[in-house]
């Protein structure tokens, strides 16, 4: 076949191009650009190399917002994954039960995320809301404006109501995947309920998993419009996370330079965190892509 | 011994199964053989006990099991899918009926290395079964059935999602595997070619019900009804409704054969007759047979088959080597008059050729 020289491809590949140019390229580059300059905003810029890391990196409020950061993820999957696994597990395989299980799982999903926070804000409030009322007449002392262990309950148990749904939806397409062979199979073999999962189940789906896993992760780890809504960071600063964190430098302080060396330094947790994920469970306990039927 | 006492399997008030009732003798392999939804797979599931029957009783070894469950009856089951856990090694895979009852460790090394000796997976023992070609995993199931020892072994179309070759290494293979074992081994297949090559005994399924029951030979020589006959051909039956008169069968318009010896006893009138698609000849369009045109040729390099049509019927004609014919051109169709099976309004079989 001859080769063609005209340069017909580079259009086609042009718009694509454009537009992961504008939308992640070109943000970035920006932001990087701004984590080694100093500016006071009248667009003069000092070079100060990568004194702006350093201080990020040293800095123990920043310590402190990324171990908030990684309590809260590693909470957020001990309980979204075990649930959401569970809960596709005893959802009904055929009949009328699995469109209204559907329906009700997909129903959180489709919540604006601001939506969700200010539900939960008023939902949890102690003079109005149905959750901290009930509660403090109780006599459980709760309220998430003043105690620190009552914000996070509240932002926990809200990130699971919002988003476990999304781990069940992904587990239960990995389970009605497998043929009903293998559990014919395993009726004969003799294999107990544990067997079945831990056998066939689990290794059959270990690719949704994967899925849900780095999806929960990353999108926990760059949670802000729930706390923002719900608690703004507080009481004192014991929800202040790192995206929140940095919005309060960048906006709040316009430490446009140190937030900048921030958001780098986040981008580059988040990628290898997830990098650890994806290793980890691609490795050979669990099963190896394609080929299995 | 496996004994079905006239079992029905209903479901949602359809009849997957009707009225069987088969005797299944150990150490033989038994073909269940019928074209899909003959209830060759609702079958199975019975004898293993993985469903109840609606009604009838399932005897093994002189004692009734119909409604034990599959746990505690001593089955193994290979699929037409290739069914292994994926995270456990083809030994472990092999092993876990074993391990399942719980025997000991030295006796499961020696029975799961003979097993894979015999189904030449020797090598691939450490590997996971999706590290293994479609057959390498196929024989890792039917090792995982032939460790289990089991009295009953049920195999479900084992080679259809095979390749050609693989398929025709197995099928040679299979009788010889299972056979030593002394179980009662069932074979299901849509294939009248498997059920020749390898089966003891045959039992024809139509629409849940017996056709028939007998050795492959004598269903294919003589098929007791239409529907045996019709089974047993593949490529398939070519029939037409004729009408015998004196020494000529009438096939409508003015097509007409002549009657062979081994049907010049029957009395005048109506009858179907069918004949297997090697028995069909062709010849140039003046030649006397019935003037047909090629709808489609299939050439296989050694043989070709001919699709050709006639008065809004379809036949199919099997011959030696290349023939050049396409669709549209106009033939003649010769059948070996000595070769006709002739049925009764009823669908029986009233004469069949020599053997």
């Amino acid at each position: 076949m001859q080769k063609t020289h005209d340069h017909k491809a580079l259009w086609l590949v042009a718009p694509a191009l454009l537009l992961v140019a504008f939308t992640a390229v070109i943000p970035l580059m920006t932001v990087v650009n701004y984590s080694v300059q100093d500016t006071f905003g009248n667009n003069q810029f000092f070079w100060v190399g990568t004194e702006w890391y350093r201080e990020i990196l040293r800095s123990d409020r920043f310590h402190a917002a990324f171990l908030r950061q990684i309590m809260f993820s590693a909470t957020i999957l001990a309980i979204e994954i075990p649930l959401g696994l569970a809960i596709a597990l005893s959802m009904p395989k055929k009949g009328l039960g699995v469109s209204v299980c559907l329906v009700l799982m997909a129903l959180p999903l489709l919540i604006p995320w601001n939506v969700v926070g200010t539900i939960w804000q008023i939902f949890a409030r102690v003079d109005i809301g149905l959750l901290g009322h009930t509660l403090n007449g109780l006599g459980i002392d709760f309220n998430y404006t003043q105690n620190a262990g009552a914000a996070w309950a509240t932002l926990i148990i809200m990130d699971v109501w919002h988003w476990t749904s999304l781990v069940v939806l992904l587990c239960y397409a990995g389970l009605v995947a497998i043929p009903p062979a293998y559990y014919q199979a395993a009726r004969i073999d003799g294999a107990s309920r544990w067997a079945v999962f831990r056998y066939i189940e689990l290794p059959k789906m270990s690719r949704v998993l994967l899925i849900a896993v780095l999806l929960r992760f990353m999108d926990s780890f760059m949670i802000y419009t729930e706390p923002f809504v719900v608690t703004g960071g507080g009481p004192g600063n014991a929800t202040t996370f790192l995206s929140v964190d940095l919005v309060k430098m960048a906006i709040g302080q316009f430490d446009l330079g140190p937030a900048a060396a921030m958001s780098v330094i986040y981008f580059l947790i988040v990628i290898l965190v997830s990098w650890a994920f994806y290793t980890i469970m691609t490795r050979e306990d669990f099963e190896p892509s394609g080929g299995a039927r | 011994m496996l004994e079905l006492k006239s079992i029905t399997k209903h479901e949602r008030g359809q009849a997957h199964v009707e009225g069987v009732s088969l005797s299944l003798e150990p150490g033989k392999l038994h073909i269940l053989l019928g074209p899909t939804l003959s209830g060759k797979t609702t079958l199975m599931r019975l004898m293993a006990g993985l469903d109840r029957p609606t009604s009838g009783e399932i005897v093994m070894g002189g004692q009734t099991i119909t409604g034990v469950p599959v746990r505690k009856r001593n089955v193994a089951m290979v699929y037409q899918q290739f069914v292994n856990y994926p995270s456990l090694s083809v030994y472990e895979n092999i092993a876990s009926p074993l391990r399942v009852r719980g025997a000991a460790r030295r006796d499961i090394r020696k029975k799961v290395e003979g097993a894979a000796e015999v189904l030449g997976i020797k090598e691939f023992l450490s590997r996971r079964p999706n590290e293994l070609s479609g057959g390498q995993q196929q024989r890792v199931a039917l090792a995982r059935a032939l460790v289990k020892e089991a009295s009953l072994v049920l195999l479900d179309e084992p080679l259809a999602n095979l390749d050609y070759k693989l398929r025709e290494e197995l099928r040679t293979e299979l009788p010889r595997i299972f056979k030593g074992s002394g179980a009662v081994i069932v074979y299901a297949t849509s294939e009248p070619r498997e059920a020749m090559l390898i089966g003891d005994s045959v039992t024809c399924l139509h629409e849940g019900r017996i056709a028939s029951t007998g050795t492959a030979r004598a269903l294919y020589d003589h098929p007791n009804t239409l529907v045996t006959a019709k089974i047993m051909s593949d490529p398939p039956l070519n029939t037409i409704r004729i009408e015998k008169k004196g020494a000529v069968l009438k096939l409508g318009g003015s097509s007409r054969l002549h009657v062979g010896t081994h049907m010049e006893t029957l009395a005048d009138g109506p009858y179907e007759i069918g004949l297997r698609a090697h028995h069909l000849g062709i010849s140039a369009p003046a030649g006397d047979g019935i003037k047909a045109v090629v709808a489609t040729t299939e050439v296989t390099g050694s043989e070709t088959m001919v699709h050709a049509e006639f008065m809004e019927t379809r036949w199919v004609s099997l011959l030696h080597g290349v023939h050049a014919l396409n669709a549209g051109d106009k033939i003649s169709l010769n059948p070996d008059a000595d070769k006709l099976f002739a049925f009764d309004e009823t669908g029986a079989l009233v004469a069949a050729p020599a053997s």
